[in-house]
């Protein structure tokens, strides 16, 4: 050694410039950040930030990632719960799924999350790397990711847009989770112009794992290695979470496509599988996916998860783009990247794995017994903060509530001026135009792009009620999962429509024969800033926290997607809201359409005239207004209850639950599953519920369901209904021969026209 | 009786194919793509997927893997070899079948329960189908187009080496509605279509009588283990 060669500043920004350059501009503002957040920032670290520090507060401030507007609400969540309600639970929300206990030393973890924006901006990749991501979230808890599901609102079907967003949507969608080899079993299409400029795209996903297999994202062991592997990082996504998911669009301005994410399903896959393989060998003490703000995120909540701190040289990350500076690459939200926290023994071994998945990997740094995240660029300081002020003590509003301007005349606006079918052939007509309208009709155009049979364990996935996957092969174990939304209703009453979001997924878990176990929620809003949008977001949450609480049900985690809006137009508050539910033997599971000849068909629940908010009227008058359905959860939870009880005695041969577009439509989709017909009478329903004949069609009066039994099991059945207090009224008998749906006093429709109206509607609209 | 399934990067059905050898009473054996060792098996299969992402052509990068290499020379000697799927394009970037295969007619990924006609019974795969019987089974693939010239689907028909063809309907746009080939020895079948997923009930495609009941797929590999029994 000829001495110590001197270090040259490379002309980033440094902790000690910070110190030394105090009053140096900074594009806190052009970052997403207020004023008072960059205060904030300044007073945690006594000197202004450095660049570097400014990008990660950034990110991990936006709403996106630091729930600043909705944690107050949240919160309820954990609150509105009994012990009896967390006996199943594992890990609950804050960590990146929630785990549920679903017997036989076997666990799930599920969640649905938005990627709503870079979606509408670039479909085909946002929608792709939303599968992707949701995917490392359940992975990173340990779980073998199993199944996925999404939940789609597009806007009005003929404008041309649309078309340009289902197409990418529907193409991301199948071209990343057919390449994981994971099964779509599920998921929801809704067409509404209110949508047009802000399309919502969810995506759910499950995954499965023994007990001792959970992970956790944390590092608390001291000298144990901080590891980023999987794909390079690369300039895109840079700041997707705080420029796109965290402020509204304008329609000026510079394109923010560069914000998208671009996703790679093969590295995705490789990856899975070495994960998998890593923990699989116990070679990793903690482990997170890069997601939304990438190194920022991942680094620091690894520490502040894990109560210690961390050591990083970023110039140890492998980078796609040479030009890329420290701000970008803490930013960056390249995809299919993950970090793992590695014994430094075990490091030989991890090295082994990854390598024969040809996956490449850096030492980034190590863990400290120190509540501090340094950052190094070469010999520089470019970060030097406590971690959990990035990670977990952003900021937190109470915003602003007011009751919207238009709600009360909303609600005035009943239905009940509506005409009415004045005819039976009205009556018909009508039934078919509902059923052939785009949010009625056939999605296979859609569905049929996904893989439903990859894994080998789809018990039931699109077009019935719920998705059933089989956990165990030996037992036969199972999970069903269902997520409905209805936006019209929580536009109607937020409260009141979260709680009804919740009990029809609630229900299409229970015409399975599952029991509902857990409830994630992706909830989709429009600005916070808007004190109109925060009162339907403090309104649903707590509809939902109090449901949940009445069906004794837990929220295990979720997603909330805010800034759905476009000008001063906000999208319906759409809370989705998914259901888990386990079953003993998927064999057991219910299908939702007639299979057999001569098998009574029995209307459970009783029917109200309850026509706002109705697909009724919606779709056939263009109104929407009044009060969404009642809700009884009580009767809801009855009517679970018995489905499980007369699945378990074979009683049922079929099971589908009554929805959007009432008995009406329910009846036709039970006959078009397996093309089998049916006599129907509508004569008793009228008599019994005193409502008329529209009302017995189309009402979506709720705990309604629409069940067959073998002429064997009838009495068995009925007496099972009247032991349990379940209105029970037999209203037809299915016929497998005729090739009719007979609806008595209404009209002979032929089953023939009725999939030709119901299944051209989606190839006509998209090609 | 030992029946070797390959897995590569991006492979996705290689479980589903070592459950259906189990269910029709063989013994799955898990090969490695990077592995030129397969282990003494009696039969091997070239599950579904993505391998290597499909990058360059679907099938193209697979076919020149190890164990691939090997299933070629001993493809030579006779072992059979079924390739479903991503395992079809493998079979026809490697020259054991010929042809090639494309993007989708209708350009979307199809994924649905198709009818095939068997149209050749004397085949390691298919010997305990009946002739021109009619069989029900998972169809999934965006590249699944089969195209060949006129002088090799001349003789693909005139040797009755067209071993399944697309039936109420072609999903892909494959020339002379053709789902699946053999080669003229008959010990390599490869198709789009996949019967390791209709092999358990409950999990199949729906049929008449029951939903997702079919288990057509079962006797792919049933037909294997016998010959090889026999053999």
């Amino acid at each position: 050694m000829l001495g110590k060669k001197k270090l040259e500043p490379s002309g980033v920004d440094t902790t000690a410039m910070a110190t030394t350059e105090p009053e140096k501009e900074q594009p806190w503002q052009e970052l997403g950040l207020k004023q008072d957040e960059y205060a904030e920032i300044k007073n945690i670290l006594g000197r202004r930030p450095t660049s570097s520090e400014l990008a990660m507060y950034s990110v991990m401030w936006s709403e996106h990632c630091s729930y600043k507007s909705s944690k107050i609400y949240l919160r309820q969540f954990g609150e509105k719960v009994t012990p009896e309600m967390k006996k199943y639970l594992m890990v609950g929300m804050g960590e990146n799924a929630g785990v549920v206990d679903i017997g036989e030393g076997l666990a799930v973890t599920f969640k649905v999350e938005s990627h709503n924006h870079p979606s509408y901006i670039e479909p085909f990749q946002g929608a792709a790397t939303g599968v992707g991501g949701i995917v490392r979230d359940i992975l990173s808890m340990g779980a073998r990711p199993i199944a996925v599901m999404d939940q789609l609102r597009f806007g009005a079907p003929t404008n041309p847009d649309t078309a340009r967003v289902v197409h990418g949507v529907v193409d991301g969608i199948s071209f990343y989770g057919n390449c994981l080899g994971l099964p779509n079993i599920g998921g929801e299409t809704v067409f509404d112009s209110v949508y047009q400029g802000n399309p919502l795209v969810n995506a759910l996903s499950i995954g499965s794992m023994k007990h001792e297999d959970l992970q956790l994202a944390k590092a608390s062991n001291p000298g144990d290695l901080v590891i980023l592997f999987g794909a390079r990082t690369g300039a895109d996504g840079i700041g997707g979470v705080s420029v796109l998911a965290s402020e509204t669009f304008e329609s000026t301005g510079p394109t923010k496509r560069p914000a998208v994410q671009v996703g790679d399903p093969f590295a995705e896959k490789v990856l899975i599988e070495c994960c998998l393989e890593l923990f699989n060998s116990g070679v990793v003490a903690g482990i997170q996916d890069l997601g939304g703000a990438g190194i920022s995120c991942a680094t620091s909540e690894l520490a502040s998860n894990g109560g210690k701190g961390m050591r990083v040289q970023l110039k140890n990350v492998l980078l796609r783009d040479e030009s890329l500076t420290p701000e970008e690459i803490l930013m960056s939200e390249s995809q299919e990247r993950m970090c793992a926290v590695v014994p430094k023994k075990k490091l030989k071994e991890f090295e082994k794995i990854v390598q024969k998945w040809e996956v490449e990997y850096s030492v980034l740094g190590d863990v400290i017994d120190e509540d501090r995240l340094y950052i190094k660029w070469g010999h520089e300081e470019i970060v030097n903060v406590p971690p959990r002020t990035v990670a977990h003590d952003g900021p937190i509003y109470e915003r602003p509530v007011k009751l919207p301007k238009y709600q009360k005349a909303l609600n005035k606006d009943s239905s009940s001026g509506l005409a009415r079918a004045k005819n039976a052939s009205e009556l018909a007509s009508q039934l078919m135009e509902l059923i052939a309208t785009p949010n009625q009709a056939d999605k296979s155009w859609i569905t049929a792009q996904y893989d439903k049979y990859v894994g080998g364990n789809t018990a039931l996935s699109m077009p019935d009620d719920s998705g059933m996957i089989r956990v165990s092969e030996e037992s036969g174990l199972g999970v069903a999962l269902a997520t409905d939304a209805n936006g019209k209703y929580s536009y109607l009453n937020p409260y009141e429509g979260a709680r009804l979001a919740l009990a029809e997924a609630y229900r299409n878990v229970a015409v399975t024969g599952a029991l509902p176990r857990a409830v994630t929620n992706c909830l989709n809003f429009g600005s916070p800033e808007n004190p109109e949008v925060m009162w339907q977001f403090k309104e649903a949450t707590a509809g939902l926290a109090d449901a949940c609480l009445e069906l004794g049900i837990p929220v295990t985690g979720g997603n909330v997607s805010f800034y759905n809006q476009s000008g001063d137009i906000a999208i319906y508050p759409t809370p989705v809201v998914g259901v888990l539910g386990v079953i003993d033997d998927v064999a057991r599971r219910i299908p939702s359409g007639w299979q057999d000849d001569g098998n009574n068909i029995y209307l459970l629940g009783e029917t109200f005239d309850e026509l706002d908010g109705s697909a009724w009227a919606k779709d056939l008058h263009d109104h929407l207004g009044g009060q969404p359905p009642k809700l009884d959860l009580a009767k809801e939870k009855l009517l679970a209850e018995l489905l499980h009880g007369a699945s378990i005695q074979g009683l049922i041969e079929s099971a589908h639950d009554l929805s959007e577009g009432g008995l009406g439509i329910a009846v036709l989709e039970a006959s078009l599953r397996f093309n089998v017909g049916a006599r129907i009478w509508l004569g008793d329903i009228l008599d019994r519920d005193q409502i008329d004949q529209t009302a017995a069609l189309f009402s979506e009066s709720q705990s309604r369901v629409l069940v067959t039994v073998g002429r064997e099991d009838d009495v068995k059945f009925q007496a099972l209904c009247e032991a349990r207090g379940v209105p029970c009224l037999r209203i037809g008998v299915t016929d497998s021969t005729s090739g009719l749906v007979e609806i008595k006093d209404v009209a002979d429709l032929k089953l023939e026209d009725i999939r030709t109206s119901w299944s051209g509607v989606m190839s006509e609209l998209f090609g | 009786m030992k029946i070797g399934v390959i897995t590569y990067p991006g492979t996705l059905d290689d479980r589903d194919a070592q459950r259906a050898i189990r269910l029709a009473g063989g013994t799955p054996v898990p090969l490695w793509h990077a592995d030129d060792d397969l282990k003494k098996v009696d039969a091997v299969v070239l599950p579904g997927g993505f391998s290597y992402g499909d990058y360059l052509r679907c099938g193209a990068i697979a076919a020149q893997a190890p164990a691939t290499k090997e299933v070629i020379r001993l493809a030579g000697q006779g072992l059979p070899v079924l390739g479903i799927c991503n395992g079809f394009q493998i079979l026809v970037e490697s020259h054991l079948l010929p042809g090639g295969l494309i993007r989708n007619e209708k350009q979307h990924f199809v994924c649905k329960d198709q009818k095939l006609r068997v149209e050749n019974n004397q085949t390691s795969w298919t010997n305990m189908f009946e002739k021109d019987e009619e069989i029900l089974i998972p169809l999934k693939n965006g590249e699944g187009g089969y195209i060949a010239s006129d002088e090799t689907l001349k003789m693909l028909e005139d040797e009755n080496l067209i071993t399944f063809r697309y039936l109420d309907g072609n999903p892909n746009g494959s020339l002379n509605d053709i789902a699946g080939l053999t080669n003229k020895r008959g010990n390599v079948v490869g198709l789009m279509p996949h019967p390791e997923h209709a092999v358990e009930p409950g999990f199949g495609p729906d049929t008449k009588t029951a939903m997702r009941s079919g288990i057509d797929g079962l006797k792919f590999f049933q037909s294997v283990l016998q010959q090889v029994v026999n053999a």
